[in-house]
């Protein structure tokens, strides 16, 4: 369970943020939706304690992440893999898991456990430098995973991934949820939510659009995508003339 | 709905020796770490023998010129101290380091710790090979120094800590600046560069410069002289009173580096 409250954070005069309020529920899949700039990033990064909100709080599991006892057995991460990456490119990928596990006292078993459900096990030794980006974004997914989380936040995680890879990222987040756990995927790719998720919250500017399931957002349209221009139509910061000639 | 096969969760939270356990593979996990520490050593060591293989004057502090190679040594271990922090923001690692350890002066705390041993135990290695290594080639008649002599093993010892202290200040620049290249430069300038122009235009402020600190209080057997014209000599601190200075620093860096990692967006 993942609670926002009034969340706000602004950047100089950027506000980034704005008074965000939304609940994600274990037991599905809940995307996270919105255009380039929208704020999607910056409120996983809040939802982790890896910025500070100028207003509003957000928990997890009952708790602010600095609260928490062992955070990676609680929330397991992902963040935004394709910008920088979030691993040392010349630590191997079994090393930069064991380093983590050892932060939160997780048996080192589990390393090799992530390791194989990643597909990862063969290249485990090698430096996560030479990894490609669908096998950075394997890791990325191997250490959300390592605490064996009830709550899984993942930023793009299909970005970079091969077909292949994009259907086992979905069949994986579909069963995490499957077992009970809140499983929160932001993404700007509609179609591939339509497929994975059940939930969408769906923000713009940093503002609230749509806190709705799957179903509910497409009704009246003639697609999700549809429904997902137009309610972002008035949120969208840059603009190609297509684009707006498709919404109108 | 079925529910999550957690597995056993451990009592308490994490803490220190969870942190400090991470950190630990962290560094060892880099083969960079390791070629540092062994160019940090063989610098020390090398220069120590080409001393004792040129030296002729048997009146001089012996131990002092057996530990004068430190200078390469100290900036690397400086530079591998900023790395430490550096890279974690270079390769992004710091967001994932911070989600599993969100006490956030933990984590510094647990770097010094780790990094701190570490070089503690490669300065004291390479001061006491480059003393042995020193002593061993001594030639034209010149009697060489023993660890039982007044001052000598105090001199080896505390030019091995030396290393672990200029370390943690730099690991404390890294924390303030995050940037690799920057913290670097500002080591360097601030260990090594000022120190050379503050010993020609403020002599006494010298006495103060991190690198005159371990070359001319730490590895001496006795206070530095300056020869005959030494009336413009500064008073060099004592070794001890050197230690607590190079201490005060590093300190003060890690402290500063950790009030700014705790208020900072990572």
């Amino acid at each position: 369970m993942i609670e926002a409250r009034g969340l706000t954070r602004r950047y100089g005069p950027t506000v980034a943020v704005d008074a965000l309020s939304f609940d994600v529920r274990p037991g599905s899949v809940t995307g996270f939706l919105g255009p380039n700039g929208s704020g999607k990033s910056t409120t996983m990064r809040l939802i982790l304690g890896l910025d500070r909100p100028d207003a509003g709080q957000v928990r997890v599991g009952g708790r602010r992440y600095r609260e928490l006892r062992w955070p990676l057995r609680e929330v397991g991460a992902m963040l935004e893999a394709s910008g920088s990456k979030a691993f040392h490119p010349g630590r191997s990928a079994r090393s930069h898991l064991a380093a983590l596990a050892a932060g939160n006292a997780i048996p080192r078993a589990r390393v090799d456990e992530v390791l194989d459900m990643t597909g990862l096990a063969s290249v485990a030794g090698r430096r996560a430098g030479k990894f490609s980006l669908g096998m950075g974004q394997r890791l990325g997914v191997a250490a959300a995973l390592l605490g064996d989380p009830a709550v899984l936040l993942l930023d793009e995680p299909v970005n970079g991934l091969d077909p292949e890879g994009v259907r086992w990222i979905r069949n994986l987040l579909k069963s995490l949820a499957a077992q009970g756990r809140t499983v929160f995927v932001s993404s700007h790719l509609i179609s591939e939510m339509a497929l994975t998720a059940e939930r969408l919250v769906v923000i713009g500017r940093g503002r609230l659009l749509a806190d709705t399931t799957v179903a509910g957002l497409a009704a009246g349209s003639a697609s999700l995508e549809e429904a997902f221009l137009r309610l972002t139509g008035g949120a969208v910061e840059y603009r190609g003339n297509t684009a707006k000639e498709a919404t109108t | 709905m079925t529910t999550i096969a957690q597995t056993r969760v451990p009592r308490g939270r994490y803490g220190l020796p969870q942190a400090a356990r991470m950190e630990w593979i962290k560094l060892r996990s880099l083969r960079s770490t390791w070629w540092t520490l062994a160019l940090t050593a063989a610098g020390t060591v090398g220069i120590g023998l080409a001393v004792g293989l040129n030296s002729r004057d048997g009146s001089v502090d012996l131990t002092n010129n057996a530990l004068g190679g430190v200078v390469p040594g100290l900036l690397l271990a400086g530079a591998l101290g900023v790395l430490t922090m550096t890279s974690e923001y270079t390769s992004g690692t710091i967001r994932v380091t911070l989600a599993a350890i969100p006490r956030r002066p933990l984590v510094l705390a647990a770097k010094a710790a780790v990094f701190g041993a570490v070089t503690l135990v490669v300065g004291e290695v390479a001061s006491f090979i480059a003393f042995f290594a020193y002593t061993a080639t001594l030639g034209h008649g010149i009697a060489a120094p023993t660890l039982g002599q007044p001052g000598v093993l105090r001199a080896v010892v505390l030019t091995g800590a030396g290393f672990c202290l200029i370390g943690l200040f730099g690991l404390g620049l890294g924390a303030i600046i995050r940037h690799s290249a920057a913290a670097v430069a500002v080591l360097v300038a601030g260990v090594y560069v000022i120190a050379q122009v503050i010993g020609f235009v403020a002599h006494d402020a010298a006495a103060y410069m991190p690198i005159l600190i371990v070359g001319n209080s730490l590895s001496t057997t006795r206070p530095v002289t300056c020869g005959t014209g030494g009336a413009s000599c500064p008073h060099f601190l004592s070794a001890w009173a050197g230690l607590g200075v190079l201490g005060l620093y590093a300190v003060i860096a890690l402290a500063a580096g950790g009030w700014l990692l705790a208020r900072r967006d990572a």
